[in-house]
């Protein structure tokens, strides 16, 4: 008896041996990953003729902007040898899957980019300086292209070499309801951090809402927290942060007035109550509806406010202390940059440098990006109607250009700042579950953490 | 004596079993070569799910258990580092915080449901074998059907500040309780574990009525000649016949709340703060947002060890004495 088990069991155990044996060896036993074959290619010379071969650039762009599609069939059109495969992502999806996909043997060849500090050290993205003498980019205002640079490796950021172009540059600042202005008495928009308080007063005590901003999934209230935090102190100093310079820190004075600011305007109920519940979407909704006075946003919403709220929409830049500073805003570009394992990296930059420089394609990025287009500083901007919230926004990205006031967004600071600091932090500040001291420790040591890795 | 197989006593022997090499019963030589083929055989048929089990369940296992002793972001060069991530695991007060959060949920997904469960089916038990059952079955059994994703937007909605849950306490003079439920620190978690309530009781009681239909109607026959009334009954007839029943629904819920993911991602995204993230949650964000795989694996490790520390004791409990 117990030899037929024990046997039956041996005979098990001789099958179930060697399948095991064989998963583990699948699985091979060496470190996971590997270095990335390095772009060979910067000295290589690269061509600016785009050919009449007919090829297919693949595009990955991002779901709810339809500038890249616009462009792309618009390209298409004039160079029908090239055809476009777009994929579309939201934005946070294209962030996590960027990595991967640019790994992977069918990396696109454009492709809409979040933090490219990563990408750049795993050798992703492919180095566009030899476009850039090429193309002749040294014509565009250096200042449009320096958030697109780093060095060597991916140290830093705002220097070094090129490694995207942007489908417009937007910029942020404030919109406004006409008519909920009119009706408090404003006239202008406000000139100073101070007249800008004094119309939340106005604004609350009309029973209106403030302020209209989501702050659920991502931290929306960053918005205005980055304005103000642009004008407390040193704008400089928040780029260096954001650039990964050496010795650069968010624990600053300007960042502690804009939590302490944040928070006293959240007490004061200048946000929705609910803000922690409302996601973009919700909060776009809301404001078309007519529901808040103010709402943080950028300029890629004109060409939409203008359809949904035609006439009623203003926008200005967020003032500074006294009405003399200097213009100071939250302006990117929409980022594109172009695989290193890309198969057509010559028609990708043909395509970077046609959006810049084609009429057409610079009326289609004002038009349907609601940003400026960008590119040599002596071209002249499409022409766009009056009265419309577009004309304004596109004014404003003059003045700041004019004012070299553009600084990145600190979401964009490293990878995971946002998920992991930023939000979580933002939504528990406005709730009056962090103070303002705390908050600016908890995002400076989350940016701490993600550097030493 | 039973084989490492639990088959048939070995000994009855009088049909020889195939292959089973019993000396004392001479088997004919064909007979034994056809046993042994058809052993072979029968793995054979198995070997097509077998190689699936190894490449997408063994294997995923095996990697994860790697990656989590080293440091990697997913693309570039892995840096070995022991046990670190598991130190972090353990050490790092969000991600107490976070695995905390998990058990919290169990009570919302797995105790409430199987308490109004058993409730329900008791109340229900008569009416669905009744010509309306299937109405009432399919009713009880939506919430399984509809995806988690439509079911979490459709909450989200349902207990947002202007929500069908506030115009209701509204309408009764409650205005002054009414809240953004999802968005507010005190009232997040206890609100997503609402929706898992209402997405699990449908389960636990299409389970338990299909158990209680099994009960012999005699016991209860003879329960109430004993004088028993229905409260009674349901103590000493319903309660211990459906143990194995009450192990399902306790194994599969219990799961559901510590490896959640869509709800939560849906309704909150982990908000306010990391007032709702959950285990499953944070390891899809470290992996993907935070690209530290390394990390995330060792969460992952973690999350499965716990979810077997807690259904193990569940599956001897109600297995032990029926088995």
């Amino acid at each position: 008896m117990s030899e037929f088990s024990t046997r039956f069991t041996r005979r098990r155990l001789a099958l179930l041996v060697p399948m095991l044996a064989a998963g583990l060896t699948i699985t091979a036993c060496s470190a996971p990953g590997s270095e990335q074959p390095t772009s060979e290619d910067s000295g290589a010379p690269v061509s600016t003729e785009l050919g009449t071969d007919p090829i297919t650039l693949e595009m990955y762009a991002e779901t709810g902007f339809p500038l890249a599609k616009a462009l792309a069939d618009e390209f298409t059109k004039q160079h029908p040898n090239v055809k476009f495969n777009v994929r579309e992502d939201q934005f946070t999806v294209i962030v996590e899957n960027a990595p991967r996909v640019l790994a992977s043997d069918n990396a696109p060849d454009i492709i809409r980019l979040p933090t490219m500090v990563d990408l750049v050290k795993d050798g992703l993205l492919k180095n566009l300086d030899p476009y850039f003498d090429a193309h002749g980019w040294d014509k565009f205002p250096a200042s449009q292209l320096v958030q697109l640079r780093l060095t060597d490796g991916g140290a830093e950021r705002g220097s070094g070499s090129l490694y995207g172009m942007g489908l417009g540059y937007s910029v942020t600042g404030v919109f406004y309801n006409k008519k909920q202005a009119e009706q408090i008495g404003m006239t202008q928009p406000p000139a100073t951090i101070a007249e800008f308080e004094d119309l939340l007063v106005k604004a609350k005590a009309a029973n209106l809402l403030p302020i209209m901003q989501f702050n659920k999934n991502t931290a929306g209230i960053n918005f205005p927290y980055q304005a103000l935090q642009n004008q407390y102190g040193d704008a400089s100093q928040i780029a260096d942060w954001i650039f990964q310079k050496q010795g650069a820190t968010f624990d600053t004075p300007a960042s502690l007035k804009a939590a302490q600011t944040i928070e006293k305007w959240a007490k004061a109920g200048y946000f929705p109550k609910d803000a922690n519940a409302i996601d973009y979407t919700a909060m776009m909704g809301e404001f078309q509806k007519g529901n808040g006075l103010f709402m943080f946003n950028g300029d890629w919403e004109s060409a939409n406010l203008d359809k949904n709220m035609a006439g009623d929409v203003g926008f200005f830049l967020f003032p500074g202390e006294t009405a003399d500073a200097k213009h100071v805003a939250m302006s990117a570009p929409n980022t594109f940059g172009v695989g290193a394992r890309a198969k057509n990296p010559d028609a990708a930059a043909y395509f970077l440098n046609w959006v810049h420089t084609n009429d057409k394609a610079r009326e289609i990025s004002v038009n349907v990006g609601g940003s400026h287009p960008g590119g040599p500083a002596d071209l002249p901007l499409p022409p766009v109607a009056d009265g419309t919230v577009l004309a304004e926004t596109l004014k404003a990205s003059q003045q700041l250009g004019a004012d070299n006031g553009a600084v990145d967004f600190t979401a964009n600071a490293t990878g995971g700042i946002f998920a992991a600091a930023i939000t979580p932090e933002m939504q528990k500040l406005i709730a009056g579950q962090q103070t303002p001291e705390g908050y600016v420790k908890a995002v400076q040591a989350e940016y701490e953490k993600e550097l030493s890795r | 004596m039973t084989s490492a197989l639990g088959s048939v006593p070995a000994g009855s022997g009088t049909a020889p079993r195939p292959g089973g090499a019993d000396p004392q019963l001479p088997v004919r030589p064909h007979r034994k070569r056809w046993g042994r083929t058809a052993r072979w055989v029968g793995w054979l048929w198995v070997l097509p799910a077998l190689i699936m089990y190894g490449v997408f369940v063994l294997r995923p296992l095996v990697l994860t258990v790697q990656y989590s002793l080293y440091r990697w972001n997913g693309i570039g060069t892995a840096q070995w580092v022991g046990f670190d991530n598991y130190l972090t695991v353990f050490t790092d007060r969000d991600l107490l915080k976070i695995i905390t959060n998990a058990f919290v949920l169990i009570i919302f997904f797995s105790f409430i449901p199987v308490a109004l469960g058993l409730l329900v089916a008791s109340l229900v038990r008569r009416i669905t074998t009744g010509p309306g059952g299937t109405l009432v079955r399919t009713v009880l059994f939506l919430p399984q059907v509809i995806p988690l994703v439509a079911a979490g937007i459709a909450w989200s909605w349902v207990l947002s500040s202007n929500g069908l849950v506030n115009q209701l306490l509204r309408a009764v003079g409650l205005e002054r309780i009414t809240r953004p439920w999802l968005g507010e620190f005190s009232t997040a978690l206890p609100s997503v574990g609402v929706i898992g309530t209402w997405i699990m009781l449908g389960l636990c009681t299409i389970l338990l009525v299909t158990g209680m239909s099994k009960i012999d109607p005699s016991l209860y026959e003879a329960a109430r000649m004993d004088g028993a009334g229905p409260i009674r009954e349901f103590f000493a007839v319903t309660l211990p016949s459906l143990r194995q029943e009450i192990g399902v629904c306790l194994t599969v819920t219990v799961i559901a709340a510590l490896a959640s993911f869509d709800i939560v991602y849906i309704s909150t995204s982990g908000g306010p703060g990391i007032q709702t993230t959950v285990p499953g949650l944070e390891i899809y964000r470290l992996a993907f947002s935070q690209r530290q795989v390394g990390l995330a694996s060792a969460l992952g490790v973690v999350l499965m060890l716990l979810v077997l520390v807690c259904v193990l004791p569940i599956q001897r409990l109600t297995r032990g004495e029926k088995a």
